[in-house]
């Protein structure tokens, strides 16, 4: 890696990211898959279920999904959180373990179909 | 249907400042940090600005402390530019401790480079080159994901020997803590970084001329490093934009106890108390009441509900006893003993007291022993009267931080529930049926079926047979001997036909 | 933390020559107490006296001194936990139906107090509060095993099945 010097060189390793980010919102870049690994995350099982999306993800071979780590998403209470931005959009799918975080793989990025039943607004219904 | 956090309630009312990046980038990748603007920041004032320019951009957005105190950081940050030294430090207190408070975890563990970025701009404000970080050890996946960013940072050259190309070098080591909690006080937490016992030590001499090693260093906290990038970026208006007059921007909160959205929010300083419980929080559970948050931890106090429209910033809540602290907020219902509570932190306080200071190590203890004599039903009135005295005195006299707010969990439950108190003495009585000594079991002779199971499960044998048989039962009921009883609660656990209550 | 930990040190030469080398590593660096101590708790599992003189001798720092900053904070032990830790409660409710005899028959048997580890470094003893088991009184715990309603004369029988 050459040692950033000024501000080009960040701007260029800015270009470079922006679509992996979906910065742009104009669904021209990637499909994000996030899971909260903050210690919250963790120790309400986000370990296994990120294992469990990319090894559904590596088994469909979808192409064009990045499945990546973060920090604290901030509502411990519905922890495992598995986010996926895809074309500006976000959907935020809560209390995740594995089967359902492949089923959410299955489903939701290799068929296009948001599982209502597993998102935030279902298991706020809920309550 | 909503389908994504940001169209929730919880979501609404929140301004991510210091938490923009969290649960949005990979905290282990540098390159994502950059996308999202990263290092823009101290490229910025490095190839632009003046070390001047930096102070008074940080002064001009009304910028405070983050971990309690609330002291402005542009004039602290002033004050260690002015100590004329060839070397100085900045450090980064990351020791937090307060029991139910995890903002700064979750700023280092979502966005380390935050923090990394916002020491080298500090650093290069006050003219210094090395900068530490002490976390507690309690924190592996945090000290983990620090370390990353550093070493990311120097693979990058954004740390380390003329960054940007400029003559301004600056290098990072992380610290841990070991379990002591008068370490988030920042002259323990320097001594402990010489490697000593973690003792305060008396002010003056101030940190800015005499800190790590006898070197000038200036010390904040986690949360305000983590809002400097964004400030020197968007312009000391825009932060200022945020927030009251004397509370310029946001504020991180770790909500928890009786509320049904616990978790972590960062709204506007200035929200109010009943906006946080009620539209972010989702209120109460299970259709209780609200009845006080306890702010600060154990150095805080606590808001009553009728004082739940106070808006949450550094003078109003310090006007009614209770503080912003470094952002703990529990909040109570009507289950919770306020007596128990403020015995709670003392607990805390008593064990974490360093002992340096006297105020602090015999008054903290002295403290509890009365608090314990309310709560088993031994106090007097003239006890309640002493106790507040001591509290004074432990206030205007111990050395450090911890002793000197230890009394408030204290004070500001005396100042609003003072007659949970007086019920504890005269009465005799909990009002909330948490303090053990002051229960009884009984057992309601009509719903006993006889059946004797809390009888073989009660430790003290103090259960025992009646004469009575309730109409349409074959057996006697059972009726508990209260003077042996321990109050352990076991008979009211087994007995399966809800026939135990407590009073 | 009082008594001097009588468990015979059986530190081995890697893990002296691991010590050596991070004090080695951190030589350089100013107030290198703390890591190094840290580091060799985290070699050894605690900080035996031996390891306490050699750090001693080899940073030029008093023994004094290292047990002070050792006994301040929580995070650091003098005596080494064991492989099974026994923790005996003495919450109210197991306290009157006699746990202070159940742990004075396990201080008999291993003939160690509360907060120490017998001299083959199997078993540790401490005392807890209330662990929310009063029904069960007296309570026992040996690492996840629980052990309820016990009397002294059971003790023996139970330490028993994790000597062999």
């Amino acid at each position: 890696m050459n040692q950033i010097k000024s501000l080009a060189d960040l701007q260029a390793i800015k270009e470079k990211m922006a679509h992996k980010l979906q910065l742009q919102g104009d669904g021209a870049g990637e499909t994000r898959v996030v899971v909260g690994m903050a210690t919250c995350g963790i120790a309400a099982g986000a370990r296994p279920v990120l294992k469990a999306v990319m090894d559904k993800v590596a088994e469909k071979k979808l192409t064009n999904v990045s499945v990546t780590q973060t920090g604290c998403i901030g509502i411990c209470r519905l922890e495992p959180i598995v986010e996926i931005l895809e074309d500006g959009k976000k959907t935020t799918y809560v209390k995740m373990d594995p089967e359902k975080a492949a089923k959410v793989v299955e489903e939701h990025l290799a068929g296009h179909r948001v599982v209502e039943e597993f998102t935030i607004g279902a298991a706020e219904k809920e309550e | 249907m909503v389908t994504s956090l940001n169209e929730t309630k919880f979501y609404a009312k929140q301004q991510r400042v210091a938490l923009r990046n969290c649960g949005v980038i990979n905290p282990e990748d540098i390159e994502e940090y950059i996308a999202r603007d990263g290092y823009s920041a101290l490229c910025k004032v490095l190839t632009e600005w003046t070390p001047e320019d930096v102070i008074k951009c940080i002064s001009d957005s009304g910028l405070r402390g983050r971990g309690g105190a609330g002291f402005p950081t542009g004039f602290k940050w002033s004050l260690s530019a002015k100590t004329k030294a060839d070397v100085k430090y900045v450090c980064c207190n990351a020791d937090e401790g307060d029991p139910g408070a995890f903002m700064d975890r979750s700023v280092l563990e979502g966005d380390p480079h935050a923090v990394v970025e916002a020491m080298a701009i500090a650093a290069y404000a006050i003219g210094a080159c090395h900068g530490f970080i002490y976390v507690r050890a309690e924190y592996p996946i945090a000290v983990h994901r620090l370390q990353i960013a550093i070493g990311q940072a120097k693979e990058y050259g954004l740390l380390g020997e003329h960054i940007f190309g400029t003559d301004f070098n600056f290098d990072l080591e992380v610290r841990l803590g070991a379990g002591a909690f008068v370490c988030g006080e920042e002259t323990a937490l320097m001594t402990s970084i010489e490697g000593k016992r973690g003792e305060p030590r008396p002010r003056p001499p101030f940190p800015s001329e005499k800190g790590i090693f006898g070197i000038p260093t200036m010390n904040n906290n986690v949360e305000t490093y983590a809002n400097v990038p964004q400030i020197i970026l968007r312009g000391a208006e825009w932060f200022a934009s945020m927030g009251t007059e004397t509370a310029r921007g946001t504020k991180v909160f770790a909500l928890g106890g009786k509320i049904n959205n616990t978790g972590l929010l960062e709204i506007p300083m200035g929200t109010t108390l009943r906006e946080i419980v009620e539209d972010i929080g989702g209120g109460v559970p299970d259709g209780k009441k609200f009845k006080a948050a306890q702010m600060g931890g154990p150095s805080g106090g606590c808001v009553p509900a009728a004082l739940i429209d106070t808006p949450v910033d550094y003078d109003s809540l310090t006007k009614i006893g209770a503080m912003v602290g470094s952002g703990g907020l529990i909040v109570m219902d009507e289950d919770n003993c306020m007596v128990d509570i403020a015995k709670f932190f003392l607990e805390f306080t008593v064990d974490e007291s360093c002992g340096k200071c006297t105020p602090c190590r015999i008054g903290t203890r002295r403290l509890l022993e009365y608090l314990n004599k309310i709560t088993s039903g031994k106090a007097t009135l003239q006890d309640l009267d002493d106790m507040e005295q001591l509290c004074l005195h432990i206030k205007s006299n111990s050395l450090c931080g911890l002793g000197q707010t230890a009394p408030n969990p204290v004070l500001s439950t005396l100042r609003y529930f003072r007659d949970e108190y007086v019920a504890h003495i005269t009465e005799g009585r909990c009002p909330a049926g948490v303090c053990k000594d002051l229960l009884t079991f009984v057992i309601d002779k009509d719903k006993c079926i006889g059946c004797g199971n809390c009888a073989r499960n009660c430790p003290v044998n103090t259960i025992v047979k009646t004469d009575y048989v309730a109409q349409g039962h074959k057996l006697p009921s059972y009726e508990i001997k209260t003077d042996k009883c321990i109050k352990c609660g076991a008979c009211m656990a087994n007995c399966k036909f809800g026939a135990i209550s407590k009073k | 933390m009082s008594t001097r930990c009588k468990i015979p040190f059986k530190g081995t030469k890697e893990q002296e020559e691991k010590l050596l080398a991070l004090i080695e590593s951190l030589k350089d660096k100013k107030g290198p107490l703390m890591p190094v101590m840290q580091g060799a708790q985290e070699i050894y599992g605690y900080l035996p006296y031996e390891v306490l003189a050699l750090i001693s001798e080899k940073m030029n720092v008093p023994m004094a001194d290292l047990y002070g900053v050792a006994t301040f904070y929580a995070q650091f032990t003098l005596v080494p936990k064991g492989e099974y830790q026994i923790a005996v409660c003495l919450g109210t409710a197991c306290y009157v139906k006699g746990s202070a005899n159940v742990i004075d028959k396990v201080k008999e048997i291993l003939k160690i107090d509360v907060g120490g580890c017998t001299d083959d470094g199997k078993f540790s003893l401490d005392a807890t509060r209330c662990i929310g088991a009063c029904g069960l009184a007296p309570v026992m715990t040996i690492n996840d095993d629980v052990y309820g309603r016990l009397t002294p004369d059971q003790v023996p029988g139970i330490l028993e099945k994790y000597m062999g």
